[in-house]
C-alpha cells in the first residue's frame, strides 16, 4: 500500500483505531480518518452545495437571482395570500357499493409477487384507488410486514410511464387486432400441432396459469413453453436434483434454530420468504429483562448485506471461496470428506468453534446456503442439516412450489437453439426483459429477431419491447385476478382494486387468447379453476373467505423428508485461483433488484443498505483491493463534485467501464457488481442510470468467477451517496451496543458512562402531559437495515422523489432514514443499522427557534410541523442536533402528472416548494385512530396505532404508543436497562428512543 | 432664482402626510373588508345548482333528518353527498317527469355522476372529520346554519380559523345533547355555558390545549 499523499491517511486511521477504547463507531472512511472535510460536515446542516447556490448549479438558480426573487416573493406574498378559492365540484356515485363509507378506505388482500413467489399484503383504496400496501397478518411469508419492493409497487402502479396501449411496430392498435393476429397464426399452426409457437415467461408460481398452460399443451403439443428469470434461485433447483434426485423446496424455521451459519445467504433482507425469517430471527434475538436467551449468527459472505449487519461472527470471503468453508465446514461436523486445512487460512480459522457450536444445538441450528452460491454449496447445506438432525425442525423440504421447475438456463439456451434454427413463427414474451437481462454471450438482442412475430407483454416499454413487433400493455397485479403460491406452498387469491388504468391485460389473459375458450374474463378463469379444485356446495362461501383472507386454506406443501443421494456429494473440486486477477461477483441490486425497478423513483431514492448509494450501482471493492489497483479515489470524498475515478473492468475478452466505491468490509481481490442498472429504455427515472453489468455476466458465471481484470482509467464518476449526509459525531456515542454476557453482567454496560442531565437543568417551561403522550423505541439489536421503513413513510406522508443531482446536494427528502456505522479494523469493520426518524423532543431545539411558530409542541408532545405557516427560513433545520428536518429546495412534488395525483394518501397535505417537512409520527394514523376510539367513547388501545415505518416493519424493531400507558409495549421497552436516548446529553429528552443493540459472540472465538 | 413653490404648498405636504396614513389605513381597512367579504369568502352566497336543489323544501318542509342523505356523518370524516340513487329512492316515484329532475334521471340511466357545486369547501391543508364532531354533540346547525330555511344552499360562515378556535377553546359555549345534533332551531333547556360544561364531562370532550394543537387539523 502506497503512503502518497493523495491516498486515504492510513496512518491517521491506524492512530485512531489504536487509540481507541472499547467500541469506537465510525461512518465512513473519511469520518475514519478525521479528514477536515468530513468534521465541517459534521457541523453543517447540509453538506456545503445544499445552500442553493453553488457554481454548477443552474446559473438561472444563482445568488444574484436568488435575492431577487427573494425580494419579488416577499412583495408578492401578501398578494398571493389573497387569491380566491376556486370553485370545486363533488361528483357523488350513482350507486354507492355497500361497503363502501367516503373518507374511509378499505383494505383488500391480495399478493406481490417476486420471481413469481407471493407475499400476502393488505392494499390501502381510497374510493377505489390503491395508495398504500400493508404486510397481510395472515399470510405466513409475511406475518404483517412488506418489503420495499411491495411498499413501492404502488408507484408502479401509477407509473406515467407505462405502456398505455397496445402497438404494433409502433403504430397504435387494439387488443383485437392482436387477437386476430394470434389466431391467425393459431390457424396456420394447427397443422404441425402448435410446433412454431414458443411462450417464454418469467418464473410463475400460479395454478391458474399452469392449468392454462396445460390447455395450450392439450391444443397445440408441439408447442414449447421456456422459463428465464435472470435472479431465480437457479442453483437452489439444480441443488436438490443433485442431492435428492427430484425437484424440491427448501425453507426454513428459523424460530427454532439456535445457531446459524449463512454462507452467503442474505435470508434476512432478500429472496422467498425473508420477511418471515428476519421476524422468526429477531424474536430470538429479542433480549427483555431476564429473558437473555439469542441465537447466533455465523455470516460468510463477499459484500456486506443486511444479514452481515446482524452477524455476530462474519467472516468475509469471495464468492467462490465459500464452496471451500462449506467443504471445510462439512467436514469439521464430519459429514463430508473434505479438507481440513488449505492455503486460505481465512477459511478454516473458525471451522473448529463453529462445528462445535452447530453439534451442541444438533436439531436446533441452520446451515443456509445463499441462492447464488453453486449447487454444491446448496448440497453440502443439505447435508449437514440432515446430519445436524435439522430436518424436520429448523429445514422443511417440500415439492416444489413453481408450476414448472425447470432449469431456466438450459430452457434458454433451449429457445435460443430454436431461434436459430428458424422454427420460431410466433414467440410471446410475457413479462420480463430478456433483451436486456439474458447472459451477454447469446445476443439476444439479435436472436430475438429470428422468431416471426414477437410480442411482449410488459408494463413499461423496455429494451424487449423494442425488439418486438406487438407491444401489448400489462395490467398491474392490482388491476387483476390472479393467483400465486408463498414459500410453502400457500395459495394467494389476487384480486384486483382498479380497473385496468390503460387496458392492459395479465400473462393469464394472454394465454387464454391461446386456449379453445379464449377471451374469458380472468375473474372466471380464477374462479373457475378454483371451483373446479374444490367441488362442494359450499364452493361461493369458501370462495369470498379465501379471496378476503388472502390465504387459500389447506393449500400450503405437505412437507417431506426426501434422503440425501450417496453420489450426491463429490470429492471436492480444485479450488479455482485468482493468479493475479481479481473475482467478479454479480448479484441482484438491493433496491432495483434485476432491472425491473429502474423505473421506480422511490427505489432508485432509497439508499441502498450499507452502501447508502442511491440512483447508481458501482464496482464495489475493498480498501486493500483499491489501493492495489491504485484507484483510491483522491480524497475520498462521494459527495466531493469531482467524482471517484472509474476502472475499466475486463472479463473474458468482454469490458466495461465502471466508477469505484470503496467499501469496507468487502472481500479482498473481489468486485461485486450489482444488476439491473445501465438500462437504455426503462422511462424517465431508469434510463441511462448507473452501469450495465450484464454486459459482463455469461452463462458459464451467472453469479461469480475468477479472471476479472480491472484496471484504472480516464474519467471521473460522481455518485450520490447518504453515507456522508445528516451525519453527527460518531464519537458521541450515537449507536450503542454490548455483548450478551456484557449485558448478563450489567444490563446497563450498553450505555456506561452515558451522561444524562438531571431533568430540572433545562430552560423549557414544563409540559404536563395528561392524556396521551406518544413515543417510539427501536431496538437497535432487530433492525437489519432493509430500508422497507423508508419506502412505507414515502408512500404513506406523500414524500417527493428529488433525483440523483438533488440526492448528491443533500436533500433527499425521506423522513426517516437508516444511518450506517462501523467499528473496527475498515477491512473486517463490524457494522451497524440505526433508523433515524424524527425525535420528538420533549424540549425541542427547533422549535424556539421558528420566527412563525411553523412548528409548535402538540398537547401530547409532538413536535407539530404546520407546512401552511411555514415561510422557509429553515432555522429550524439548523438548530436540529439530530439533522431529521427536510426542506423542500425546489418544487418537488409533481403537481401535473395526472396517474401521481391518484397515488397520493389523501390524509396527508402534499407540500409545495420553501417548505420544511419532518417525521409526523404518521400523525395522520394518530387522529385516526384517536377519533374511532373516541367515538366509542374508550380510549385509543396499545397497538390501534401503527406508523407506516413500525408497520412495514419485518423485525417488529420499531414500536410506537403511549408512554403514560406502563402496559404499553413502548413504555416497557423504554424501561429497558438497554433503552437510551440519542444525544439525550443535549438535554432535548427524546420521545424516540433506542434499546442498545446486543451480539451474542462466540467465546471460542476471538474479536 | 424665484422659489418653485409658493408658501401656500407647505400646507399641502402637511396634509399629504397626514393623508398617507389615513390612505394607508384606509388600504388596509379595505384590504380587510375585502377578505372577509361575502364575495371573498361566498359565505351567505347562495350556489347555483345544476338541479336546484332546495334543503328549505325536504328538511324544512318534508321533515328529513340529515343523515337520510348525509349517510356518512357519524362514521366518516366525510359527511357524504347523497348517489343518484338516494334521490331515486323517491323520484322514481314522485315528480317523475320534472324537467328540473331531469339531470338527475339522466345520471341514474346513464352512471355518469351528477356535479354538485361545493358550499362548504376548506382549504386542503385542513383535515376536518364530520363524524367525531357529531359523536361530541357539535349540532349540523352550529355550523351550517339553519339549513331548513335555505331555498338554495348557501355557507352559513366563512369557516375561517379563527371561527374553528372559537369552540375549539370554548366548547361548552356550543355543544348540545347527542339527540339534537341534528335539530334545527335547537334552543338550550337551561343555561347553555352549564349544559355545555356537563356534556363536556358526559362526552369526554379533550381540553382546549388538546383542542388547539395544531395536528388537530392540520397534517
Amino acid at each position: 500500500m502506497s503512503d502518497s499523499p493523495n491516498k486515504l491517511d492510513l496512518a491517521a486511521v491506524r492512530a485512531r483505531l489504536e487509540g481507541a477504547r472499547g467500541r469506537d463507531y465510525w461512518r465512513s472512511l473519511e469520518d475514519l480518518a478525521s479528514q477536515p472535510e468530513f468534521q465541517e460536515l459534521l457541523v453543517r446542516e447540509f453538506p456545503q452545495q445544499a445552500v442553493g447556490w453553488s457554481d454548477d448549479e443552474d446559473s438561472a438558480e444563482g445568488r444574484r437571482n436568488f435575492l431577487k426573487l427573494m425580494g419579488a416573493s416577499l412583495a408578492l406574498a401578501g398578494l398571493a395570500a389573497c387569491t380566491r378559492q376556486p370553485t370545486e365540484l363533488i361528483t357523488p356515485y350513482v350507486r354507492q357499493p355497500e361497503e363502501l363509507i367516503p373518507g374511509r378506505p378499505l383494505f383488500y388482500a391480495t399478493a406481490v409477487t417476486l420471481n413469481g413467489v407471493a407475499n400476502g399484503v393488505l392494499a390501502e383504496s381510497h374510493e377505489g384507488r390503491p395508495t398504500k400496501i400493508e404486510g397481510n397478518p395472515e399470510h405466513p411469508a409475511t406475518l404483517g410486514a412488506a418489503d420495499s419492493f411491495a411498499q413501492a409497487s404502488v408507484l408502479q402502479l401509477y407509473d406515467p410511464d407505462r405502456s398505455q396501449t397496445v402497438m404494433f411496430e409502433g403504430e397504435l392498435r387494439d387488443w383485437g387486432a392482436f387477437y386476430g393476429a394470434v389466431r391467425e397464426v393459431l390457424a396456420a399452426q394447427a397443422a404441425s400441432r402448435g410446433a412454431g409457437i414458443r411462450i417464454l415467461t418469467e418464473t410463475t408460481t400460479s395454478t391458474v396459469i399452469a392449468d392454462q398452460i396445460k390447455q395450450i399443451q392439450a391444443l397445440y403439443p408441439a408447442a414449447k413453453w421456456h422459463q428465464w428469470e435472470p435472479a431465480g434461485p437457479h442453483n437452489a433447483r439444480a441443488a436438490a436434483m443433485q442431492a435428492f434426485g427430484q425437484p424440491t423446496n427448501t425453507y426454513y424455521d428459523v424460530a427454532k434454530a439456535n445457531v446459524i451459519v449463512s454462507l452467503d445467504a442474505d435470508f434476512l433482507a432478500s429472496g422467498v420468504a425473508s420477511l418471515r425469517y428476519a421476524r422468526q430471527f429477531a424474536a430470538r434475538r429479542r433480549v427483555r429483562g431476564n429473558q437473555t436467551e439469542m441465537s447466533r449468527l455465523y455470516v460468510v459472505e463477499p459484500m456486506p448485506t443486511p444479514t452481515g449487519t446482524k452477524a455476530d461472527h462474519r467472516l468475509p470471503l469471495r464468492a467462490g471461496d465459500i464452496e471451500e468453508f462449506a467443504w471445510a465446514l462439512a467436514t469439521g461436523l464430519g459429514a463430508a470428506n473434505g479438507p481440513k486445512s488449505g492455503e486460505n487460512v481465512d477459511i478454516y480459522k473458525w471451522i473448529g468453534p463453529i462445528a462445535r457450536d452447530l453439534q451442541a444445538h444438533k436439531g436446533a441450528s441452520l446451515v443456509i446456503a445463499g441462492d447464488y452460491q453453486p449447487p454444491i454449496v446448496h448440497a453440502l447445506a443439505h447435508v449437514m442439516n440432515a446430519s445436524l438432525g435439522n430436518v424436520g425442525h429448523t429445514v422443511l423440504y417440500t415439492d416444489p412450489i413453481e408450476v414448472n421447475p425447470v432449469d431456466q438456463l438450459a430452457s434458454l439456451q433451449d429457445l435460443v437453439k430454436d431461434l436459430d434454427a428458424g422454427a420460431v413463427d410466433l414467440l410471446l414474451v410475457l413479462g420480463g426483459n430478456p433483451v436486456f437481462n439474458a447472459p451477454v454471450e447469446i445476443g439476444m438482442r439479435d436472436r430475438i429477431r429470428k422468431a416471426r412475430l414477437r410480442a411482449h407483454l410488459s408494463l413499461q416499454q423496455d429494451e424487449t419491447s423494442e425488439m418486438c413487433q406487438w407491444n401489448l400493455p400489462e395490467a398491474h397485479y392490482l388491476e387483476t385476478w390472479g393467483d400465486a403460491r408463498a414459500f410453502d406452498g400457500t395459495v394467494t387469491i389476487q384480486q384486483p382494486l382498479i380497473e385496468p388504468l390503460y387496458g392492459g391485460r395479465s400473462v393469464l389473459q394472454v394465454l387464454n387468447m391461446l386456449t379453445d375458450k379464449p377471451l374469458t374474463s380472468p375473474y372466471d378463469l380464477v374462479k373457475g379453476y378454483w371451483a373446479a379444485q374444490h367441488k362442494s356446495a359450499d364452493f361461493e362461501t369458501w370462495w369470498r373467505r379465501a379471496v378476503h383472507d388472502g390465504v387459500v386454506p389447506g393449500t400450503a406443501l405437505p412437507t417431506k423428508t426426501p434422503a440425501v443421494r450417496g453420489g450426491a456429494i463429490t470429492a471436492p473440486a480444485a479450488p479455482r485461483r485468482l493468479g493475479g486477477t481479481l473475482e467478479v461477483i454479480f448479484r441482484p441490486d438491493p433496491t432495483i433488484y434485476d432491472g425491473r425497478f429502474a423505473n421506480n423513483g422511490w427505489l432508485q431514492e432509497l439508499p441502498k443498505p450499507i452502501t447508502k448509494l442511491t440512483w447508481d450501482n458501482a464496482a464495489y471493492m475493498s480498501l486493500a483491493t483499491a489501493n492495489r489497483l491504485g484507484v483510491m479515489p483522491e480524497d475520498e470524498l462521494y459527495w466531493s463534485t469531482d467524482g471517484v475515478p472509474m476502472v475499466e473492468l475486463t472479463y473474458q475478452g468482454r469490458t466495461l467501464k465502471a466508477p469505484v466505491f470503496v467499501q469496507p468490509g468487502h472481500v479482498n481481490g473481489a468486485i461485486t457488481l450489482h444488476l439491473g442498472y445501465g438500462r437504455t429504455k426503462a422511462g424517465r427515472a431508469g434510463t441511462g442510470m448507473g452501469f450495465n453489468p450484464y454486459g459482463l455476466r455469461t452463462s458459464q458465471a451467472l453469479w461469480n468467477d475468477v479472471g476479472l481484470e480491472a484496471k484504472k482509467t480516464t474519467g471521473t464518476y460522481v455518485f450520490a451517496s447518504t453515507q456522508n449526509e445528516h451525519v453527527l459525531d460518531s464519537r458521541r456515542h450515537l449507536y450503542r451496543e454490548a455483548t450478551i454476557e456484557e449485558y448478563k453482567k450489567n444490563p446497563e454496560a450498553a450505555n456506561e458512562g452515558a451522561e444524562a442531565p438531571p431533568r430540572g437543568l433545562t430552560l423549557y417551561p414544563d409540559f404536563p402531559y395528561n392524556g396521551y403522550a406518544w413515543g417510539m423505541a427501536i431496538d437497535l439489536t432487530a433492525c437489519t437495515g432493509c430500508g422497507a421503513c423508508v419506502v412505507a413513510c414515502q408512500a404513506e406522508n406523500n414524500i417527493a422523489v428529488v433525483g440523483k443531482d438533488q440526492v448528491r446536494r443533500g436533500r433527499a427528502m425521506h423522513w426517516i432514514r437508516v444511518d450506517n456505522y462501523y467499528s473496527g479494523d475498515p477491512n473486517n469493520p463490524s457494522l451497524y443499522n440505526q433508523p433515524v426518524p424524527c425525535m420528538q423532543c420533549e424540549d425541542a431545539p427547533c422549535e424556539l427557534v421558528c420566527p412563525v411558530q411553523a412548528t409548535t409542541h402538540s398537547a401530547e408532545g409532538l413536535n407539530d410541523m404546520v407546512y401552511n405557516r411555514c415561510v422557509g427560513t429553515r432555522y429550524c433545520s439548523n438548530n436540529c442536533p439530530y439533522k431529521v428536518r427536510r426542506f423542500n429546495f425546489y418544487l418537488f412534488q409533481d403537481f401535473e402528472t395526472p396517474s401521481l395525483k391518484l397515488m397520493r394518501n389523501p390524509d396527508v397535505s402534499v407540500r409545495s416548494r420553501g417548505v420544511m417537512e419532518k417525521c409526523t409520527y404518521c400523525v395522520q394514523r394518530i387522529n385516526a385512530a384517536k377519533i374511532d376510539a373516541e367515538r366509542a367513547d374508550r380510549k385509543v388501545r396499545d397497538g390501534d396505532i401503527q406508523t407506516a415505518c413500525q408497520a412495514t416493519c419485518p423485525n417488529e424493531a420499531i414500536i410506537f404508543g403511549n408512554i403514560n400507558d406502563p402496559d404499553s409495549r413502548v413504555a416497557k421497552m423504554k424501561a429497558e436497562k438497554l433503552n437510551y436516548g440519542m444525544l439525550a446529553d443535549l438535554n432535548t429528552r427524546p420521545r424516540t428512543t433506542y434499546l442498545a443493540g446486543l451480539r451474542n459472540p462466540n467465546p471460542e472465538i476471538e474479536g | 432664482m424665484p422659489q418653485i413653490f409658493p408658501r401656500s404648498a407647505n400646507a399641502l405636504v402637511r396634509t399629504s402626510l397626514f393623508g398617507a396614513i389615513f390612505f394607508i389605513g384606509f388600504l388596509g381597512w379595505a384590504g380587510y373588508e375585502l377578505d372577509y367579504s361575502h364575495w371573498n369568502t361566498r359565505a351567505r352566497v347562495p350556489q347555483e345548482q345544476l338541479v336546484p336543489f332546495s334543503h328549505k323544501h325536504h328538511v324544512g318542509g318534508e321533515g328529513f333528518d340529515c343523515r337520510y342523505c348525509h349517510t356518512s356523518v357519524e362514521t366518516s370524516s366525510f359527511a357524504g353527498i347523497p348517489p343518484t340513487q338516494i334521490c331515486m329512492n323517491c323520484h322514481s316515484q314522485i315528480w317523475r317527469t320534472s324537467p328540473m329532475l331531469e339531470p338527475v334521471r339522466a345520471s341514474y340511466r346513464t352512471n355518469d355522476s351528477l356535479h354538485w357545486t361545493r358550499v362548504h369547501d376548506l382549504p386542503d391543508y385542513v383535515y376536518f372529520n364530520h363524524s367525531i364532531h357529531v359523536a361530541k354533540g357539535v349540532g349540523c346547525e352550529s355550523c351550517h346554519g339553519r339549513v331548513d330555511t335555505m331555498p338554495l344552499t348557501w355557507e352559513e360562515n366563512a369557516l375561517r380559523m379563527e371561527w374553528c378556535l372559537n369552540c375549539h377553546r370554548h366548547p361548552e359555549k356550543y355543544v348540545r345533547p347527542r339527540e339534537f345534533v341534528t335539530t334545527m332551531g335547537y334552543q338550550p333547556a337551561g343555561d347553555q355555558e352549564e349544559i355545555g360544561r356537563r356534556l363536556m364531562q358526559e362526552y369526554h370532550i379533550q381540553d382546549a390545549r388538546l383542542l388547539t394543537s395544531c395536528s388537530t387539523c392540520h397534517r
